[in-house]
């Protein structure tokens, strides 16, 4: 046999992995999954989505390349301090759920910039927070394309640049096909379907392990197994930093919040959120365990600085033969669904702020009508990330993932909990504060991506934004807030009423239209 | 067109006559929106500095018929005097100049030594003055002053406008509620009575149904609901009219779990679903389709009524909506009317339709608008 023929059957089962997960989000994306009823049970088709099946979709869109590949690679590398990126991910949803799920839904906001202008009343913090939603968009998608990259080189040995391309033009078209792009059924299929593709293999792998009477590998050494981060002082602040990036992150992500629209009331979207956290908490379960396998079987992988491939490598150096491939193939098209799934959400999230208000503006007296300036859009967010993939270095999956997090935290999170529970919010206090933390974390996240590394105190303050960022946002908008207390708008505390009590409760919520209503 | 017959170029704007009229204009357009809301101490408020910009008098003053609204400029002190001045001119009923003896100062060098107090006059009846303040009282002043209280005038008649155009669309509604045809309501009742002996389970059951029907019509509260609910009311008008024709309706329904929760005006897609009926059977023989489909685009939803019937000439279509001419269609130009007063002029209903080839009638509601959500009820 010659080699070429050796890297084509090795390659197969990667290639008819990819092959199937693209034809299939293609296939459902463009023609939707059409189901047509009669009258006589139209009751099923004017039901709205039941928490469960909307907390599956939220999983699906949610795990993306840095849960699936970064977080076992991460273990592998650095030890069980990186674990506070799972835990992190998961209690995000918890800040969610107590904080802001029920809230939120009840604002009537479909995205954060809308309930930016529902809450204050002011185009201008609207704009600053689309122009926010926009980078953390991007700044979510680099490292899903990066980590396509990724996948397709490890599994076909395909050239770095291709995985980038095949992923953008899927989400393209996915996107711009006009269909129901983002059906509840279909994402609650990814999440089920991630975490088949990692449940089985690590079952499998974990016979295979207890079969060779459970090797350790190298003794762990102190380090690997310690919750901090080494390195006295700066390793508790990065993992600090780490906390506080990732646990109130999440509600500032756009793709995220987009679905808590699909709840029918502020209820729903309490017991959605709280399916959530089961079912991330089940699937984070599994990448520690690959970390953890990689330690024994794959340690070479850390050293060469390739631990991002270390799932999709793991069942091959297992295990021999077809089994391996199966499972290789199986784990392929995992992370291939957890790409397009969470690319198409945040590209679709993206591309709807910037159809609203970017390309669907008036330039010149002419304007794109719906669909067009929505298309327009979504080749703008899909290509700028994607060029950005090919042309920045490689920052790590699970890393470029936090920094997105960290901005997410230093921008929306302030504004979402201080405008749900403060009154004395105002719209320069919030512009302040997302101007203040965007900068703030900004500027770390342009630092990682073009200067790179520095060490010493200013290094890891700029490699974990969000412990001083974030604290920094809030104070920001708060003591701007109170220096222009006339600002506070007149409806606030209608608008408190109506986010704070339940939608059963007969209670006069004032007229129906706003003061907002009759400015426009 | 007119991009193209700019009359202005940007380095050039015109002599100091002509700069002076800009700014006037300039002013005049933003004091205009906050007036357009009504003569309220907030839209006072909002508007007097750019009236004051205008007038450029040492302070300048809004009230209502008994008391003031707003004050920009020097001489706070004199404030509570601004009531009396008001109900003095409202007395006499035209424009008035008060002295330093109405005005009494102990400040010296104030510069509020005279008053020029006119009044707003909106439909005939005044609702307020506009008052300027000045050391000292000139023709040209008192001309100035007469001419921006006419304009604020015409801001606040306009205002009245669009305050009854709201009215009458929402007494439309009203009447939209109270206009379940009476022909439906013979029409149901006769089909369930025919089904009293020989299916006396769905009598009951249709009877239910009516009941919740016209319940739903006939709330009273809440401008907005949601696509769910609308849908279930329409749900229950197909059932009904489902009793009467029987296997003559078929109706096809694809709707998207994800835009159930949106906010749409009241009763705003059970009309179109009603003219489809109408225009897909009664008007013609044999079977008639009916195809209702609710799908997401993301920011919005788009919703489809669509029928296979006689269909309309387009022409009398637009006029229809246009409100020049009454069409059959029930309510077609009062859902129009409403989505657009809600969401924008770009929100309008799109029909497409021609004699012979059916109707289809498009809604597009937006996901969020500021100002509108579902009201309890």
């Amino acid at each position: 046999m010659t080699p070429l023929l050796v890297r084509g059957l090795d390659a197969a089962p990667g290639i008819v992995a990819v092959t199937v997960v693209t034809m299939a989000t293609l296939v459902i994306g463009t023609w939707g999954l059409r189901f047509s009823r009669t009258t006589s049970d139209f009751f099923v088709a004017s039901r709205t989505v039941r928490p469960r099946l909307n907390a599956s979709a939220i999983g699906g869109e949610y795990l993306s390349a840095a849960s699936f590949l970064g977080v076992a690679g991460l273990v592998l590398t650095f030890g069980a301090d990186m674990l506070w990126y799972p835990v992190g991910w998961t209690a995000g949803y918890l800040v969610l759920l107590v904080l802001v799920a029920a809230p939120l839904r009840r604002s009537g906001a479909y995205t954060l910039p809308d309930f930016a202008e529902a809450r204050l009343g002011s185009r201008g913090v609207r704009a600053v927070c689309s122009v926010l939603v926009v980078a953390i968009g991007w700044l979510y998608l680099l490292p899903q394309f990066q980590g396509a990259g990724l996948t397709l080189r490890s599994a076909i040995g395909a050239p770095a640049w291709v995985g980038p391309v095949i992923v953008g033009l899927v989400v393209l078209a996915n996107v711009t096909s006009g269909g129901m792009r983002s059906i509840t059924f279909v994402q609650a299929f990814q999440y089920w379907l991630k975490l088949t593709a990692l449940l089985v293999p690590a079952a499998v792998l974990l016979v295979v392990w207890a079969g060779d009477h459970g090797p350790v590998g190298d003794r762990p050494d102190v380090d690997w197994s310690m919750p901090l981060a080494t390195g006295g002082g700066q390793g508790l602040y990065v993992t600090y930093s780490l906390i506080v990036a990732t646990f109130l992150g999440t509600m500032g992500l756009p793709h995220v919040v987009v679905r808590f629209y699909t709840n029918p009331d502020g209820r729903a979207a309490r017991r959605t959120t709280l399916v959530v956290l089961a079912l991330l908490g089940i699937f984070y379960l599994l990448p520690p365990v690959y970390g953890a396998l990689g330690r024994v079987y794959a340690p070479e992988l850390a050293a060469s600085g390739r631990s991002d491939a270390l799932v999709l490598e793991l069942p091959r150096l297992m295990l021999d033969g077809l089994p391996g491939e199966l499972l290789t193939g199986l784990v392929t098209a995992g992370a291939f669904a957890a790409f397009l799934s969470t690319s198409s959400g945040l590209g679709i999230a993206v591309a709807g702020v910037l159809s609203q208000d970017v390309t669907g503006r008036e330039y010149g007296g002419r304007r794109l009508r719906g669909i067009t300036a929505f298309r327009v859009g979504a080749v703008v967010a899909v290509l700028v990330p994607a060029l950005a993939a090919l042309a920045s270095p490689e920052l790590g999956v699970a890393r470029a993932v936090g920094l997105a997090f960290a901005v997410a935290a230093s921008t929306f999170c302030p504004l979402l909990l201080l405008g749900i529970w403060w009154r004395g919010l105002t719209d320069a206090g919030a512009i302040a504060g997302l101007l203040a933390g965007g900068l703030g974390s900004g500027f770390a996240v342009a630092w990682a991506l073009f200067a790179g590394e520095t060490s010493g105190w200013p290094g890891v303050l700029l490699d974990q934004p969000a412990a001083w960022s974030v604290p920094l946002a809030f104070v920001a908008m708060v003591v701007a807030s109170l220096l222009t207390r006339d600002r506070i708008p007149a409806h606030t505390g209608r608008f408190m009423v109506r986010l704070h009590t339940p939608e059963a409760l007969e209670l006069d919520r004032g007229p129906d239209r706003s003061s907002l209503g009759s400015d426009r | 067109m007119c991009a193209m017959t700019r009359p202005w170029r940007r380095a050039h704007l015109g002599t100091e006559a002509d700069r002076a009229t800009f700014r006037a204009l300039h002013s005049a357009s933003l004091a205009a929106p906050a007036l357009r809301e009504g003569l309220t101490p907030h839209s006072a408020e909002r508007s007097i500095r750019h009236l004051h910009a205008l007038l450029g008098s040492p302070a300048l003053a809004l009230t209502d018929i008994e008391g003031l609204l707003a004050w920009d400029g020097t001489g706070q002190h004199h404030q509570d005097q601004a009531p009396a001045l008001a109900r003095a001119t409202v007395e006499r009923g035209s424009t008035r100049m008060f002295d330093r003896g109405d005005l009494a100062c102990e400040e010296p060098g104030c510069p509020v030594r005279t008053a020029i107090v006119s009044t707003l006059v909106v439909d005939e009846r005044i609702v307020g003055t506009l008052q300027v303040f000045a050391p000292y009282p000139t023709a040209g002043l008192a001309r100035a002053a007469d001419e921006v209280a006419q304009w604020v005038s015409g801001q606040l008649e306009l205002a009245e406008l669009d305050a009854s155009r709201n009215r009458a669309m929402e007494a439309e509604v009203r009447a939209l509620r109270a206009q379940i045809s009476p022909h439906f309501i013979y029409n149901s009742l006769g089909a369930i009575a025919s089904f009293v002996r020989t299916d006396p389970d769905r009598a009951r059951d249709l009877l239910l149904e009516f009941a919740d029907f016209t319940r739903y019509s006939f709330r009273r509260h809440g401008e907005y609901t949601t696509l769910a609910e609308e849908l279930r009311s329409v749900e229950r008008y197909l059932l009904l009219e489902q009793a009467r024709f029987g296997d003559r309706l078929r109706v096809t329904l694809r709707i998207a779990p994800e835009v159930l929760p949106v906010a749409v005006p009241f009763l705003c897609i059970q009309p179109l679903v009603e003219n489809a009926v109408r225009h897909g059977l009664e008007a013609a023989e044999g079977v008639g389709h009916i195809r209702i489909v609710a799908s997401d685009r993301g920011q919005e939803c788009v919703i489809e009524v669509e029928d296979d019937g006689i269909g309309e000439d387009p022409e009398r279509v637009r006029r229809a909506l246009a409100g020049d001419a009454a069409l059959d269609s029930v309510g077609l130009g009062n859902v129009d009317g409403r989505l657009r007063a809600a969401f924008g002029d770009e929100f309008g209903l799109v029909v497409e339709t021609a004699p012979g080839a059916g109707t289809k009638v498009t809604v597009r509601v937006p996901k969020f608008a500021p100002g509108v959500h579902v009201g309890p009820g």
